[in-house]
């Protein structure tokens, strides 16, 4: 995936109106989605050497109608049915209520009968412009298993008699924190996977962060979409910091703070303290205050951490889960000593997702450690390296017992 | 999440689908056979078409393996499979599923579950979270 630069950045914002207008034109959403597909394809071809056309959008919309009506009359022809010519005339029309396309291509992306690498892939593709190839790139599959699963979930939402309209006012809110949810993942999947040499993958992050800028337009007064937004600038900026040249995992309180981005985090900030004040409260928002309250931190020493105990309170109150619990137990441990943080830990490993994670033992090894029980980090140091699937921080947890065993 | 699955089999002779050589499923009725083979291919075909599978190879008889060894240096080949257990890879998959509860039902779903075993290993990421 290249760094949309002007141009393709122009056509990939148009991406989901000029499907919107298609979707409502033609109807069927799978042929309208491939046809679009086709257009971007086509002005990524024709714009860098002939120019943007005059009305890029109408553009947009004459050539992917085009297409779709060619695909339409080759499938009647194949069928030996009629061609309802009038029907089938392209119209270039404009790109119609931009915004309300948008939002409803995200819910519709979202559906409640696809499985998440499903919506996550036709997501990207549908809302965010993003080519099959690109996807499946930043993924790590091959192209035709990527084609297969966006084909797969546009007949699944065909199946599930979806339509491209708003969802009915007593599903919406749900749906919409399925949207948020699947963004939420895009980001975390180009967050996390930084640390690699993919840098495919990291540009995930970007998308996410440009998508969400989006649906914060169209509901400029939902505090969880303001939330969202906030903590991906705020964990974005620590990206520069949170990988060291030999791309080995920087923990928090290690990461030279000098290189986190000032003004994603100004701009997190701002939009985090507006939502608290303004909107009801949800987790989103409440994730972005903790870290804001790291953010605005100098140093790590300086983190005020009885305040970010009081937040993972809150948010245990509101969705609790067994993240949730640990990182509240390390709150916990920075503000009233590690025996306090261990004591929180007590039956998380019962849970049955939590016992084979590899982030339990990760946090009761830091806590070990910050007793002084050597024995006990290094052995759940050695466990933690052991239940992790991730490469760096295997290395992170490896070179963590490492030092202790050198250095006790 | 990436998954490689295993297939493990102690067919009585080579070939594929593997589970059709063992001395188990050669006893069974020709209908049970067949049914049995639909079942992996209606398998093979949901896995396809969902987008979950990411890759297979299917491997030759282990009497064509070579394994090599140098433990002075100079790398030297032998005949036959490094594993000496009755149950011979055959196969693997690379799945790429929403959980691992998924991974786990796809595995299950091979015959050869019945005759020898699918081990199910977790495929590493470069991705990681700072801690």
């Amino acid at each position: 995936m290249s760094v949309p630069d002007g141009t393709e950045d122009l056509w990939r914002r148009l991406a989901p109106r000029v499907l919107g207008a298609l979707t409502r034109r033609y109807g069927d959403f799978d042929a309208a989605e491939d046809a679009v597909q086709e257009a971007l394809l086509a002005a990524s071809k024709q714009w860098p050497e002939q120019g943007v056309p005059e009305d890029p959008g109408a553009w947009l919309i004459r050539v992917a109608s085009r297409r779709l009506v060619d695909r339409i009359r080759s499938d009647r022809a194949r069928e030996r049915r009629e061609v309802a010519a009038a029907l089938l005339t392209p119209e270039p029309g404009a790109p119609g209520a931009a915004d309300d396309d948008t939002l409803t291509l995200l819910l519709l992306c979202c559906h409640p009968a696809l499985a998440e690498p499903a919506r996550i892939a036709l997501t990207l593709r549908a809302v965010g412009g993003l080519s099959t190839a690109q996807i499946a790139r930043a993924f790590l599959v091959p192209e035709a298993t990527m084609a297969q699963r966006i084909s797969r979930a546009k007949q699944r939402i065909r199946d599930a008699g979806a339509r491209f309209a708003p969802p009915a006012a007593a599903e919406r809110d749900e749906r919409m924190r399925t949207v948020l949810h699947v963004l939420y993942l895009i980001f975390n999947e180009g967050y996390t996977a930084s640390a690699g040499a993919e840098v495919s993958s990291g540009e995930l992050a970007g998308e996410a962060i440009r998508l969400t800028r989006a649906v914060r337009v169209l509901l400029p007064y939902d505090g969880e979409v303001a939330g969202l937004l906030a903590l991906m600038l705020l964990t974005d900026a620590r990206r520069p910091a949170r990988t060291g040249p030999d791309g080995a995992l920087v923990p928090l309180a290690d990461q030279d703070r000098s290189r986190w981005d000032r003004r994603a985090i100004d701009e997190g900030v701002a939009l985090v303290t507006d939502a608290l004040s303004t909107a009801p409260l949800g987790p989103y928002q409440v994730q972005a205050a903790i870290a804001a309250v790291h953010a605005e931190a100098v140093t790590a020493a300086d983190t005020d951490w009885p305040q970010i105990l009081g937040l993972y309170t809150l948010l245990t109150r509101l969705a609790p889960n067994p993240v949730v619990t640990l990182n509240r137990a390390v709150a916990a441990a920075m503000v009233h000593g590690p025996s306090v943080g261990l004591a929180l830990l007590d039956g998380l490993g019962d849970e049955p997702r939590m016992a084979r994670h590899h982030r339990l033992p990760a946090v009761r090894a830091h806590l070990h450690e910050m007793a002084g029980d050597r024995d006990a980090a290094l052995a759940d140091y050695a466990l933690a390296a052991r239940l992790t699937t991730s490469i760096p921080e295997q290395r992170y947890l490896n070179a963590r017992a490492d030092r202790l065993r050198a250095g006790a | 999440m990436k998954y490689l699955l295993l297939i493990y089999s102690n067919a009585e002779s080579w070939g594929h689908p593997i589970f059709l050589r063992t001395s188990q499923a050669r006893e069974m009725t020709e209908d049970a056979r067949s049914a049995m083979e639909a079942e992996f291919d209606a398998l093979l075909t949901e896995i396809h078409d969902s987008g979950e599978l990411v890759s297979v190879a299917a491997l030759a008889d282990p009497a064509t393996a070579r394994t090599v060894r140098a433990p002075d240096g100079a790398p030297v080949a032998t005949d036959g499979p490094f594993g000496e257990s009755k149950e011979q890879l055959a196969g693997v998959f690379v799945v790429d599923c929403a959980t691992p509860e998924r991974a786990e039902q796809i595995a299950g779903r091979f015959p050869d579950t019945r005759f020898g075993a699918v081990e199910l290993r977790p495929i590493m990421g470069a991705g990681g979270q700072e801690m």
